[in-house]
């Protein structure tokens, strides 16, 4: 489940230099991509927006034009010929036609703009967050991965639906007000701009402030939250440590905090219209006293025609800029998600540079040959990058470690001089510590990370030099963690081989010993699983995962504690669909469990990553080690 | 809606005040065209420098006034919406801390996050929408409407039918879209679950090579919402040009009958001027209101799940006159059934044990056979269907629940600490525990040894769930604060699962030489765990399949016999060994 809001901790919007930098980067980015993607929508809805502009300027004119040129010399002559007025109004109307089809057509062309860029944008994220290497996910908190889905993208929507074209509306209205203004005079739109400098400094200084407490916000509402999780998720152990009181009285004090910074935030962003406004009408004040003077004393050829139009017009010069401020703060935290999402997406994808490919097969003439058909055997095709000539070897499951080194990062060896030898069908299992690196081993088998230092063979071939997904095909693995997705029991067990028939799912569930278990849910192989299989036990998860290795019917696999949270008498039925699974195949096994492990043709005792010991079971015991102390140690303690 | 309404509790001044403020605004801002009206038509049109001087200073009053109103407003507002949320974080979470373990798992905890946070939020912000403009939008509606009546009946009335009109296709639209949106975000939740997915899985989507599959069953998801949502904005695109079309066929009647009247002498320049002004004030304003319609009724998804937590009845409550004493560590159950459902199958049947206090009971049985069940009925975590448990000999629902939790000690399967030292996880079993008494008990329970090792001992910060320490750890740590409770009885659910075999057996011999006097049950996987107990219980499907020492059940108990074997020869664990 992703944690709500946990991750907006201190994402404020306050700004150092280096990060303004970066937003500015972000934005040419930002903006680029949306161009390339959509030029023609962006110049139709910029010409759409002028002639919104122009036909909206026409219709605030003509409240002017009425008056002064149809009401009053019609009640100075005292005719009563409407012809002249019906005419002005049909070209008015005309204008506000084009006004309404513009607004309307930029709007619906900024919806496509918007919702087609997040699309692009989430399935550019998630093509990517697929091609990324699993260490990735293993250095990356997950909320933070999953909050470019959430937060980040939705701060994107805000601002191309919203943001864009309000701003480019704002800033051609500004240029047509303003050169009106200066036509009509010079000196009252300097007085009009002095106000606007003054509204842009103090709006500033509030929406700093504004910003300030944001932050803060955002950092409280990050605690809390973090803190109701918490809680949450031990709520049954508060219970019984009746350590209800405790807890709200912390939560209390966090919950406090919270509405401070809150109240203050929301506070002083309200204020910023109101501040506007008033500021406004100030200004509007101002130039009337100052026009009224000037037009009265004829000074500047400013007449009190040219004044009532020019104060019409301060009004709308303020409007655009409030609106404008209003939308900085939506910039900003829009800003700051696309540097994330950016971020992921310049991730380095998973390099793959093998180029020996899995191929289904057929032996004609004792010899291999490649088939299109599914016959059931398989081949490396194995192409010689020197001769280009192509050889075929079976694929037999035949594994080999040569001189293995390894660490997760540089200064942290994790494996040392691992040799290992697995012919096809043998069972290798790995005892040891947690962390003496059993898991580590798996994952370099099937390339979740590369070695370091030493070679790993797969049938001879170094597997370097096969293509990962070619080389995870041939690699069943049940891991400790059982994954399950939303969908279906029968697609969970599908998810190994997507064209399995309902047959084929039954087959491998009844392998597994799953299918008991799954004709006793509600609907059965249609049963739907939510939340990662929350409605299933752990053991039951693990058969499912057991099964779906089963139906991939690889050559290779691999168990990783597959059965640890099946309790023993479970595990001994399960373990006769195990064996099953594993007949004919090479095996390796992790368990801290003796009855999983002790029938293996090899058991590799690792500790520190190193292999100490080596042997089947008899020998192990036979040598009197550390497989015998560990193996023994319930008899010595009890 | 109730329970909202009473978490207005000690924000009631600021959420009056503030659609007050907002009212003198709206007053200020209707004062204000009549005002401009002059300063053109008495002072700039007849070259009046002391009407414009006049009318200036009024207008700056307004405007002065108008300041005040409208950021006293913005601050009551956000303090009274700031104030409701907190309250009601407080309310649900103090309704959460009576939650027994059947309303938890009721609600299971993930719901209960999403209630205390995005939907306060939600609520919090439709809340101050509906101060700061509830009452403004309608008012200053029908002041320009009142006013506009006053200065002429005949031209007002096109207000009353563009509103009319306005309303009608509001209504209409409104419920479409806020359906088509519930929509919309139901859809995005199906994608988030997806990525999600995908995070947490990566190594099984990457094992089995279903990049591509992921990748199309991702952009499937992505392509509906994108159809989804360009539907509901296509509508939402609709109101502003039928809004527009609707002002702008005003301003022409307006200006058509307008001359008209001017002409015949019945109306005045200024004030066509002024109703002009007022048309816009009109209907942004029911624009406004519909705005704050829609945010209420989006919102009231998140009220609905607000009050269902809030409105719970706890399933386990203090008995009235509770026993406050707990004489001692017997145990009784009595004919015991169990079913977590009303009207569900039994999970435990005519369940009857007697234990002696200061006994060491062992519970052995394949995972579903009830053993966490049956020792959740001890401390009263779950009440017995029909029968009764008794501790000391009193029935369990008898007690204050407080004392009785405090004498049972479970260590639950679920092995969670909290973020802050060793110290802090210690003393949730005892506040006023001293650092000697923590540190004891951690010598019991065989923690102090990897305690000890870290660089800050005690001191070391455990991070949040307990993750920066290894399972075996966590679970000695778990044990070590149950103990810090000096319980009359001690139960283990399967709490040492991780810790390796002759570890767990130095924990054992430490129960059994420290704390005698305690009555101690242990639920375990192995064998070796509860072996030397002084009675075993055999657990199947909901019902006790035999009692007796281990050498007894090993000749007498299938079961048993069946699970010894299958770990015969070997304790069947590893892990653990090396803590370092």
């Amino acid at each position: 489940m992703p944690a709500p809001g946990r991750n907006n901790a201190g994402r404020g919007v306050k700004r150092t230099k280096e990060e303004k930098q970066q937003a500015k980067a972000t934005m040419k980015r930002l903006f680029s991509d949306i161009f390339k993607n959509y030029p023609v929508h962006l110049i139709l809805v910029v010409v759409f927006i002028i002639t919104s502009v122009l036909a909206n300027v026409q219709g605030t004119l003509f409240t002017q034009t009425l008056i002064d040129s149809y009401i009053t010399p019609m009640l100075k002559d005292g005719s009563h010929d409407f012809g002249p007025l019906l005419d002005a109004i049909r070209r008015v109307a005309a204008f506000y036609i084009i006004g309404i089809l513009s607004t309307y057509l930029y709007n619906l062309l900024m919806i496509y703009v918007n919702q087609g860029m997040l699309k692009r944008m989430r399935d550019a994220m998630f093509t990517h967050m697929e091609s990324l290497p699993v260490r990735y996910f293993d250095t990356h908190a997950h909320g933070d991965i999953m909050s470019c889905y959430t937060n980040d993208i939705d701060t994107l929507r805000q601002m191309i639906s919203q943001s864009i074209p309000q701003i480019i509306n704002a800033s051609f209205t500004l240029v047509a007000v303003l050169i009106s203004m200066i036509y009509l005079s010079p000196i009252l739109t300097l007085i009009t701009l002095g106000m606007t400098v003054v509204m842009i400094f103090v709006t500033g200084k509030a929406a700093s402030l504004s910003g300030r407490f944001y932050t803060q916000q955002q950092s409280d509402l990050g605690e809390l939250n973090g803190d109701i999780e918490e809680m949450m998720n031990g709520q049954k152990v508060v219970k019984v440590f009746n350590h209800e009181e405790q807890a709200i009285e912390d939560f209390d004090k966090l919950n406090e905090a919270l509405y401070h910074s809150a109240a203050n935030a929301n506070g002083y962003a309200n204020i910023l219209g109101p501040i506007n406004n008033q500021l406004g009408n100030v200004s509007y004040v101002l130039v009337a006293v100052a026009g009224g003077a000037m037009a009265i004393s004829g000074f500047s050829g400013l007449t009190l025609g040219k004044l009532a139009s020019f104060l019409t017009f301060n009004k709308s010069f303020n409007m655009p800029i409030q609106q404008v401020s209003q939308q900085l703060n939506f910039i900003v935290m829009a800003m700051a998600g696309a540097r994330r999402i950016f971020a992921l997406l310049d991730e380095e994808p998973e390099t793959d540079e093998g180029y020996v490919t899995l191929v289904n097969a057929k032996e004609e003439n004792g010899k291999l040959t490649e088939t299109p058909e599914r016959t059931g055997e398989w081949a490396w095709r194995h192409e010689h990058q020197a001769d280009h000539t192509v050889d075929y070897r079976r694929l037999e499951g035949h594994v080999v470690m040569e001189d293995v080194n390894f660490g997760y990062v540089p200064d942290k060896q994790v494996l040392y001089d691992i040799n290992l030898y697995a012919k096809p069908g043998q069972k290798v299992a790995f005892v040891g510590a947690t962390g003496a690196g059993k898991t580590t081993i798996t994952n370099l088998i099937n390339r979740f990370y590369d070695v370091e230092d030493g070679k790993i063979r797969y049938d001879g071939i170094n597997i370097n030099k096969i293509k990962k997904p070619d080389l995870r095909r041939s690699l069943g693995i049940v891991l400790q963690d059982t994954h399950l997705f939303t969908g279906t029991v029968a697609e969970n067990i599908r998810y190994g081989k997507l064209d399995a028939t309902d047959e084929e799912v039954r087959e491998a569930a009844k392998l597994a010993n799953a299918d008991g278990f799954i004709n006793h849910l509600k609907n059965g192989y249609d049963t739907v699983l939510k939340g990662d299989g929350a409605n299933l036990s752990t053991g039951q998860r693990q058969l499912l995962a057991i099964a779906r290795a089963a139906i991939a019917d690889p050559p290779v696999l691999i168990l990783d504690e597959a059965t640890s949270s099946i309790d023993t008498r479970t595990e001994r039925i399960v373990q006769e669909g195990m064996d099953h699974l594993m007949a004919g195949r090479t095996t390796f096994v992790i368990a801290h469990r003796l009855s999983t492990i002790r029938n293996s043709d090899v058991i590799m005792v690792l500790d520190q990553g190193h292999i100490i010991e080596r042997g089947n079971h008899e020998e192990l015991m036979a040598k009197q080690g550390k497989y015998y102390q560990l193996y023994t140690g319930r008899i010595v303690n009890a | 809606m109730r329970d909202i309404v009473k978490n207005i509790k000690g924000y009631w001044a600021v959420s009056i005040l503030t659609p007050i403020a907002m009212l003198v605004e709206v007053a200020m801002e209707m004062i204000l065209p009549g005002l401009m009206a002059g300063i053109i038509d008495d002072g700039v049109n007849k070259g009046n420098q002391t009407v414009i001087l006049q009318d200036g200073g009024w207008m700056l009053l307004v405007a002065v006034v108008g300041l005040a109103a409208g950021v006293a407003g913005g601050l009551f507002g956000a303090r009274a919406s700031a104030g409701l949320a907190k309250n009601l974080r407080g309310s649900m979470f103090r309704k959460i801390q009576t939650y027994s373990f059947e309303n938890i798992d009721r609600f299971e905890s993930s719901s209960l996050i999403t209630r205390l946070t995005t939907d306060v939020t939600n609520v919090q912000n439709a809340y101050m929408m509906l101060l700061r403009m509830g009452m403004r939008a309608p008012a200053s509606m029908i002041v320009a409407l009142v006013m506009s009546f006053a200065v002429s009946r005949q031209m007002a009335m096109i207000y009353v039918y563009a509103l009319i009109f306005l309303v009608v296709i509001i209504g209409i639209m409104l419920p479409v879209i806020s359906r088509m949106f519930q929509k919309v975000f139901k859809k995005y939740d199906a994608m988030n679950e997806s990525a999600q997915e995908n995070v947490s899985a990566i190594r099984v989507v990457k094992a089995y090579v279903r990049e591509d599959y992921e990748n199309q069953k991702f952009q499937k998801k992505s392509a509906d919402i994108y159809k989804n949502f360009l539907k509901v904005e296509k509508i939402m695109t609709l109101i502003m040009p039928v809004m527009m079309g609707t002002v702008y066929v005003c301003i022409l009647l307006l200006s058509w009958n307008g001359a008209k009247l001017i002409v015949g002498g019945s109306l005045q320049t200024g004030e066509l001027v002024q109703l002009l002004t007022y048309c816009m004030s009109i209907l942004m304003s029911l624009m406004m209101f519909a705005m704050v319609a829609m945010m209420i009724l989006m919102s009231m998804a998140s009220v609905q799940r607000i009050s269902e937590v809030l409105e719970e009845k706890p399933a386990i409550e203090n008995p009235e006159n509770p026993v406050m004493e707990i004489k001692d560590g017997s145990i009784d159950f009595d004919h015991v059934n169990f079913s977590y459902l009303r009207n569900d199958n039994y999970v435990l049947s005519d369940i009857d044990l007697h234990i002696k206090s200061g006994e060491t009971i062992g519970i052995i049985g394949g995972t579903g056979s009830s053993k966490s069940t049956l020792v959740s009925l001890i401390s009263r975590l779950y009440d017995v269907s029909t029968g009764a448990v008794k501790v000391g000999g009193v029935d369990v629902r008898n007690y204050d629940l407080e004392k009785l939790r405090d004498s049972v000690s479970v260590v639950l399967q679920q092995n969670l600490l909290f973020s802050g030292t060793i110290y802090d996880n210690l003393r949730w079993g005892d506040k006023n525990a001293t650092d000697e008494e923590c540190q004891r008990a951690a010598e019991l329970a065989c923690a102090d040894e990897f305690i000890n090792r870290f660089p800050d001992g005690y001191n070391t910060m455990i991070s949040q769930g307990g993750t920066n320490v290894s399972g075996g750890q966590r679970q000695r740590l778990c044990i070590a604060r149950a103990l810090l409770k000096k319980p009359k009885v001690l139960i283990l659910d399967d709490s040492t699962s991780a810790v390796d075999t002759s570890t767990d057996a130095k924990i054992r011999k430490a129960f059994r030489e420290e704390i005698p006097g305690t009555t101690k049950l242990i639920i375990a996987q192995r064998i070796s765990s509860v072996q030397d107990a002084d009675r075993i219980v055999v657990m199947d499907e909901g019902r006790i399949n035999g009692i007796g020492t281990h050498d007894e059940l090993l000749q007498t108990n299938a079961i048993y016999r069946d699970v010894y074997e299958s770990q015969a020869g070997g304790s069947g664990d590893f892990d653990e060994k090396e803590e370092d």
